[in-house]
């Protein structure tokens, strides 16, 4: 590869990321069911979980200790699932709209589209969950940003899979035209039951425990139960979950790259449909 | 000096599955011309057009696009290119300003806003600016897609069908106006089209495809004489139906 052609490949232009992101803005904004829609999910698991665990907590020693873990669960997993739904959303309205052609024809590099979709997956999930942190609040007495510093790790460590897994299904759409759209709205509840979402590792069988910790989400939710239980922050857990989310992120790239230019290959590019 | 090629395409193969989708195509067109890609469905008239954009990696052969070999140094010049199809559409919920928006910024024009309105008005979408895109006509949709092709004034445009949903006046007016753009910014056109007026009014080459080979590859004129025809029309039929190549035989 030429330097010319490198420069040309990884030139970087903040002012196309802003287009797409624009582009992304004009779209939700023109729609008000795709807000309530943001919204609407996680405040119906929110409730729902919240008063199970006032149930329970109720009935049990030791939840009523552990108070806040259904919920925090919840809210974090919520994080894990809507950055990649919002992730994957954006993209498939590009192939809904059959502009794919248009945006592969124009200077746009694929590096930059990422970007946009990730920052547009921040932007959609901060719509959604805000509100529903604020009701988490108002009714069941959690309040999520008292976990402070450990909130960021948590949410930081979460968006990078949530990104990892969306670039590579975004790259399987690519590949695979929209037949494999409901990979993008199933593929998340894969890391459900393995990443300990609910529950901690040790209750998975002690052959499966060994690939939940190969996933960067379960550190996460054995970090928020160990600091809403034990009020425990550990470090090294959201460093190893760090390490492994930057092992996700490269191989969901790789993997969109290749999908890409197999896309090219085999036409799939001209052709958005199933 | 002589002036290199806006598009060279050497020996062009792209086999799907076993089945040669183009195969073995080499033409190269001069800048600042209007060429014509006629041939009936399934010629390889758009798999060719998706190879010279980048869209489509060639199975083997070469395609040089301003000097840059595609789609290997595509980045190099794809901001001096553009094209319209009616197998690709605009975001169907964003206005049309804010579509033109988006496209000029992805293709870095500057005074973009200036850039809007000027090619509002050439294309008398001044009045549409403000609606939904997926609100408009037919024809309405492949005037804004026009001006999102023209959007960077590029000096290679791609039109597959560009008049293909339009009334006659204003299918008249388009092809008016895109041969004062090819005259006034020097561009090179290549036109995939089924409207064999519009090949004959608007190109001075035809390059005829079936099979994904090229059957024939001259001026509208002399293509006339040579098949001893009064349209392209007959002409493209002849081909079509394999008559040229009796004709030939018989003489």
């Amino acid at each position: 590869m030429t330097a010319r052609r490198l420069k040309a490949a990884f030139a970087f232009s903040p002012r196309r990321v802003a287009a797409m992101m624009l582009r992304y803005w004009y779209l939700l904004r023109s729609s008000w069911p795709r807000l309530v829609e943001l919204v609407y999910w996680p405040t119906v698991q929110m409730i729902t979980w919240g008063f199970l665990q006032y149930y329970v907590m109720q009935k049990a020693g030791f939840f009523a200790r552990a108070g806040g873990t259904l919920i925090g669960a919840v809210l974090l997993w919520d994080i894990l699932f809507r950055g990649q739904l919002g992730f994957s959303i954006s993209f498939l309205e590009e192939m809904w709209s059959r502009n794919m052609g248009n945006l592969m024809m124009s200077p746009l590099r694929p590096f930059e589209f990422i970007l946009a979709l990730m920052v547009m997956s921040v932007v959609r999930l901060l719509i959604g969950v805000i509100p529903v942190t604020v009701l988490a609040l108002a009714f069941f007495g959690f309040n999520l940003y008292g976990l402070g510093f450990a909130l960021v790790a948590f949410f930081f460590n979460l968006m990078l899979t949530s990104w990892a897994v969306g670039i590579f299904v975004s790259g399987l759409v690519l590949r695979n035209g929209l037949g494999a759209e409901n990979l993008a709205w199933t593929i998340m509840f894969f890391f459900l039951p393995l990443t300990c979402v609910y529950y901690p590792v040790t209750t998975l069988p002690t052959w499966l425990q060994p690939l939940s910790w190969l996933l960067p989400p379960t550190y996460v939710f054995e970090g928020m139960r160990a600091l809403l239980i034990e009020h425990t922050f550990l470090p090294h857990l959201m460093l190893e979950s760090l390490a492994l989310n930057v092992v996700f992120f490269a191989a969901g790239t790789f993997g969109f790259l290749k999908l890409l230019q197999s896309a090219r290959r085999n036409g799939s590019l001209m052709q958005t449909g199933e | 000096m002589s002036v290199p090629p806006a598009i060279e395409v050497e020996r062009l193969v792209k086999i799907y599955k076993r089945e040669p989708a183009v195969d073995g195509v080499s033409f190269s067109i001069a800048p600042g011309s209007i060429t014509g890609l006629l041939g009936g469905n399934g010629a390889g008239k758009t798999t060719t057009i998706a190879m010279i954009m980048g869209l489509l990696a060639p199975t083997s052969g070469r395609v040089t696009v301003l000097g840059a070999q595609m789609p290997r140094q595509r980045y190099q010049v794809l901001h001096r290119m553009n094209f319209e199809s009616p197998y690709v559409e605009m975001p169907m919920r964003l206005t049309v300003r804010q579509n033109l928006r988006v496209f000029g910024m992805l293709y870095g024009v500057a005074n973009l806003a200036d850039r809007i309105e000027e090619l509002a008005e050439a294309l008398d979408l001044s009045d549409l600016l403000d609606r939904p895109s997926g609100k408009l006509s037919a024809g309405q949709k492949t005037r804004v897609s026009l001006a999102k092709a023209l959007i960077n004034a590029p000096e290679l445009l791609l039109l597959d069908e560009p008049t293909a949903s339009l009334d006659p006046d204003t299918a008249d007016w388009v092809r008016s106006w895109l041969e004062r753009y090819r005259r006034n910014r020097h561009a090179t056109v290549l036109l995939a089209s089924h409207n064999m007026s519009e090949i004959e009014r608007l190109c001075e080459r035809v390059i005829i495809m079936k099979k994904g080979r090229i059957e024939d590859d001259d001026t509208p004129a002399r293509l006339l004489a040579r098949y001893g025809r009064h349209t392209l029309e007959e002409v493209f039929l002849d081909v079509a139906r394999g008559r040229g190549e009796r004709r030939e035989a018989a003489q």
